[in-house]
């Protein structure tokens, strides 16, 4: 309520204004002296002609005319220079050499200093005895036994429906043909999961709660959310080797955050006057905790475990590079060979275990009683639950006792062959539209880019960089835009870094282009809205990998299709912003302008679009983060540049310094890259309180 | 239930600032600036300035304002649900602003209850549990707990509603639920926080009804905060008026209306029928030469509109007693006058 009197007070005091405001009154109170602003008044002096100064005008065509200046001088440079200044790749650079000797520092010290022997030797022992005793309770149980057992929770979480759902996509595991790689999987993810909210789950009530702790976790956790998968996997390796340890615990740092940030944010958000009625009545912190903040924010929090478990799903290909177990691997091998048929039942499988986690979870978090129920029927219903489930578990249990534990072969489908033959048929008829498609892309766009990012001189670049950053956000997020990029100079990677760079910026191009127009039309069109949605939804669960596969069957290994799919997985999240922001464009706007007699075109153009204009700048910012990071992902498939460094840094130990570095390199390409947009998102707030 | 000096309700020079350096612009020269150019100047909101009240026992005493005025602040600053900048609140007796965490605690568990405009009820509980809420956070045991919400279920009208979720109530219902949960506890004090202002009009008649019928069979002390004028006239025994975290003026319904306090209270007041709320004392004149007062007498609390038969059949000016001394004469044009809001006729 403190924001209620504070947004009123203006009213009240405009109030107080007209009719003190006439000097023939000479004893209208001190109090509304200021406010009427004759040259007599000794507080009021001071403050008047500062907000006036302030409110001159510059004219609105002066900052176009600037950019456009600065951009001829910014082309003026580049034809003087070009070929100039440029920082060619070298394979042997310092900071390479640097880490490699590192990490033969930490191969050496890993059973003499303290360091390594009392706390990272531990943590690594205790995270892979969890996954160890998942790994062996989760194959012990035969594939019947665990069938029977995801059914039985499925059904406890969600009813029948949820059982069998749970039952059909472990059952598919086993007819992928790829039962022992997924359950090296689950239990990798479990493990991840398991310790992510083990910690995650307080640690976020505790935020909720407390605003310092919030305001200590919030850049920490900016860091690890924005920084690429690939980027802590050498740490990692440094830290922990290579195995399924090291992997659980890269899977925790990306998928701790969520759990921490939607935990504290259902917390702190539970609705304020419930809170405010238990402290009226004398509760305690712990008593409002327990009685009114946690169960209101069951459903959040459930929604934070989901959200868990789908990022430790899609950490699982990348944690294979680190000699992580199961499907991650099968994907990678068929990435690094572009063998689809090998990809597909791992990456298939994937998905039915993200289905059928998240299904699972998102049912048992559902808060009863938002389901229209009596008590009575609830009880009943709860009952019957119970029973189908033990029922369910007891049978897979005993069945998984009788049955060999592996699953019978002659059920699994043999896809390799035939998904190969049709890929194969796909690439060779369709190889004129592929080709000409990349090759355009190729030619049209990322070869001009290409040259211009490389061949300029790096300061050139970098001023660029600093204008843009500047001219969206302002001096300090210009400061460090441009602070990271000359990093990677640093760094020894400048040219990878521009080639990735270049590649980033045509597929953000492409994303925002489509992101946009899907997202205009669903917000204009109910029912194109009513179709889509159900695409975006199923494309958001997908693992992020998953969009290389159509790509590398279609176009093969080539830097398009590490553009092609980084926009196929960009473009649902943009889309669905982009159709929110303009759907949620304030109705009495909208309505005041129809009857206006606007059009739909200018209602769009006029109203909606600039009104929209936050959340569009939001979706921009989504779209480049999250573009960047499978633009790196896409270095598998040879898309050249930072990925591809990193990529070859685990796989060849030589390479290790590089990889990191790159690692490095990539992070600080994000940063650069959000702080220029999210500068121009937060622009218009600061323009009207100032 | 009374404290030493018999008020239920003492609050002197209390001040809420929000804001950066609060208690920094109470000591200095700022404070006594107006809103605007005290947030010009300290980034800071004077919510409440120097209010102060007594509210005695068993009385209802309402608080009232635009929104903005701080009327919500003052009530959260009694319990402390909002941390008062400075100034003095007794309740019962008890130094709130002393308390310590543990003392504050058992006054509102004990003492005082509130009634929130949004009633901030828990939608994951039985309207049973909700009311029994605050006797479960004291500890109380199950059966007696729930044996007292039913009670108090019933003295809201509320039977038969015990296992239904909040959410499938109306908002008149929720508000009633809120009711109940506020006087489960058995407290000396009942705060409302514009507990009708979400409800629509018929519904509101009908609780404000309800709390008049509660005042009476439980006599709780109320301080009742509110925007709605009619709603002040009728409920309060006695009604302040807040402006800009100030109180313009305090005194009853027929002193607001009969001699506003100045301008903004006259504004506020002007559309009030005086007839229903003056009574003959603010029209009553002395006889004019050679007027004859006839048999007829009234007492000079009468409020106007119930003096209309008396004077329709009187042929002459009625005489107005106080403490059974006369005090003047009205006539049917001075009734008249002051029933159709002429000028001139209560001033």
């Amino acid at each position: 309520m403190s924001s209620g009197t504070v947004g009123a007070a203006e009213p009240a005091g405009a109030q107080a204004g007209p009719p003190a405001g006439p000097p023939t009154e000479p004893s209208a109170g001190p109090s509304a002296g200021p406010s009427a602003g004759p040259p007599a008044g000794r507080t009021g002096s001071a403050a008047p002609p500062a907000a006036r100064r302030g409110a001159v005008r510059v004219p609105r065509w002066a900052p176009a005319l600037a950019a456009a200046g600065l951009a001829v001088a910014a082309y003026a440079a580049y034809a003087a220079f070009q070929g100039t200044a440029t920082l060619p790749h070298d394979d042997d650079a310092a900071p390479f050499r640097i880490v490699a000797d590192l990490r033969a520092w930490a191969d050496a010290e890993r059973n003499r200093s303290p360091f390594f022997l009392f706390l990272v030797n531990y943590v690594r022992l205790g995270v892979g005895s969890v996954h160890d005793l998942l790994h062996l309770v989760l194959h012990g149980l035969g594939w019947a036994g665990l069938a029977g057992c995801a059914g039985a929770l499925g059904w406890l979480a969600g009813g029948a429906r949820t059982g069998l759902l749970a039952m059909a996509g472990f059952g598919a595991f086993g007819v992928l043909g790829v039962w022992q790689a997924s359950v090296d999987t689950l239990a990798l993810v479990l493990a991840a999961v398991l310790l992510s909210l083990a910690v995650g789950l307080p640690l976020g009530v505790w935020a909720g709660l407390s605003p310092r702790l919030r305001r200590l976790l919030t850049p920490l956790l900016d860091v690890m959310q924005i920084m690429p998968t690939f980027a802590y996997l050498a740490p990692m390796v440094l830290l922990f080797q290579i195995g399924p340890a090291a992997a659980t615990v890269a899977t925790m740092v990306y998928a701790i955050p969520p759990a921490i940030r939607i935990t504290a944010l259902a917390v702190e958000q539970v609705s304020p006057a419930a809170v405010e009625a238990s402290e009226s009545l004398g509760a305690t912190r712990a008593q409002t905790l327990r009685g009114v903040r946690l169960p209101l924010a069951r459903g959040t929090i459930g929604l934070a475990a989901g959200q868990t478990i789908m990022m430790a799903l899609s950490m699982v290909v990348i944690a294979a590079l680190i000699a992580a177990p199961g499907l991650g691997s099968d994907v990678i091998r068929g990435l690094s060979r572009a063998d689809v048929g090998l990809m597909l039942p791992a990456g298939l499988a994937i998905v039915a275990m993200a289905v059928v986690l998240d299904r699972v979870v998102t049912a048992a978090a559902r808060p009863p009683y938002e389901e229209a129920l009596g008590p009575g029927a609830a009880a009943r219903r709860s009952r019957v639950r119970r029973a189908a489930a033990g029922a369910l578990a007891a049978t897979g249990i005993l069945l998984g006792r009788v049955l060999p534990a592996e699953f019978p072969g002659a059920w699994a489908l043999d896809f390799a062959g035939p998904v190969n033959d049709a890929v194969d048929w796909a690439k060779t008829s369709w190889y004129g539209l592929t080709q000409a498609v990349g090759g355009a892309v190729a030619e049209g766009l990322l070869n001009p880019l290409q040259t211009v990012l490389t061949e300029a001189p790096w300061w050139l670049v970098a001023a660029v960089a600093l204008a843009i950053g500047w001219r969206t956000g302002g001096p300090r997020p210009a400061a460090v835009a441009t602070g990271c990029l000359l990093a990677t100079a640093l760094l020894g990677l400048w040219q990878h870094t521009m080639e990735t760079l270049t590649t980033v910026l045509v597929a953000v191009a492409l994303t925002l282009l489509a992101g946009l127009v899907l997202g205009v039309a669903a917000a204009r069109s109910p029912r194109f809205a009513a179709v889509q949605r159900p695409l975006l939804d199923a494309a958001q669960t997908l693992p992020a990998f998953v969009y290389l596969l159509p790509a590398l069957a279609l176009f093969g290994a080539t830097r398009f299709t590490a553009i092609f799919a980084s926009v196929v997985y960009a473009v649902p999240a943009v889309a669905r912003l982009v159709e929110e922001g303009v759907r949620n464009v304030a109705p009495g706007a909208v309505e005041a302008a129809l009857s206006c007699g606007s059009t739909e075109r200018q209602l769009l153009w006029k109203v909606r679009l600039p009104m929209a204009r936050p959340a569009l700048l939001l979706a921009a910012n989504q779209g480049i983060v999250m573009t960047l990071a499978m633009v790196v992902v896409g270095g598998l498939v040879g898309a050249g540049g930072l990925g591809y460094d990193v990529v070859s840094g685990f796989s060849q130990r030589s390479d290790f310094g590089m990889g990191f570095a790159a690692g490095v390199a990539t992070v600080l390409l994000g940063i650069t890259l959000d702080r220029i947009t999210q500068g121009a998102g937060r622009r218009p707030l600061t323009r009207t309180s100032t | 239930m009374a404290s030493p000096d018999g008020a239920a309700i003492e609050v002197r020079g209390l001040w809420k600032i929000f804001g950066p350096r609060a208690d920094r612009v109470l000591g200095g020269p700022d404070a006594g600036l107006d809103p605007v150019a005290l947030r010009e100047r300290t980034g800071c909101v004077a919510a409440v300035r120097d209010v102060g009240f007594t509210v005695r026992p068993g009385e209802v005493f309402v608080v009232m304002g635009l929104s903005g005025s701080g009327k919500s602040t003052l009530v959260r600053c009694l319990t402390r649900l909002v941390e008062p900048t400075a100034g003095e609140i007794s309740i019962a007796g008890e130094d709130v602003r002393a308390a310590s965490p543990a003392r504050l605690r058992d006054l509102r568990r004990n003492r005082v209850s509130m009634v929130f405009q949004h009633f901030g009820l828990l939608p994951h509980r039985r309207v049973l549990d909700n009311v029994a809420y605050g006797l479960e956070i004291q500890g109380v045991p199950r059966a007696r707990r729930h044996e007292r919400a039913r009670e108090m279920l019933t003295l809201v009208g509320l039977e038969g509603f015990a296992e239904t979720l909040p959410d499938r109530l109306s908002g008149g219902m929720q508000q009633r639920v809120g009711l109940a949960r506020a006087l489960a506890t058995g407290p000396e004090v009942l705060l409302f926080d514009e507990p009708f202002s979400a409800l629509d009009p018929l519904i509101r008649r009908d609780m404000q009804t309800e709390v008049v019928r509660l005042h009476r069979e439980v006599g709780t002390t109320m301080l009742f905060i509110t925007h709605d004028l009619s709603e002040a006239l009728k409920l309060g025994e006695r009604i302040a008026v807040m402006r800009a975290g100030e109180i313009v003026q305090t005194g009853t319904a027929e002193e607001l209306v009969g001699s506003p306090a100045d301008e903004y209270v006259a504004d506020f007041v002007r559309d009030v029928p005086r007839g229903d709320v003056l009574s003959l004392r603010w029209i009553c004149r002395d006889s004019a030469d050679g007027e004859r007062p006839g048999e007829t007498a009234l007492p000079a609390e009468t409020v106007i509109r119930d003096a209309v038969p008396a004077v329709l059949h009187s042929d002459l000016p009625v005489r107005v007693v106080q403490d059974g001394r006369p005090i003047g004469v009205v006539d049917r044009r001075d009734v008249l006058s002051a029933l159709a809001g002429l000028p001139g006729a209560a001033s």
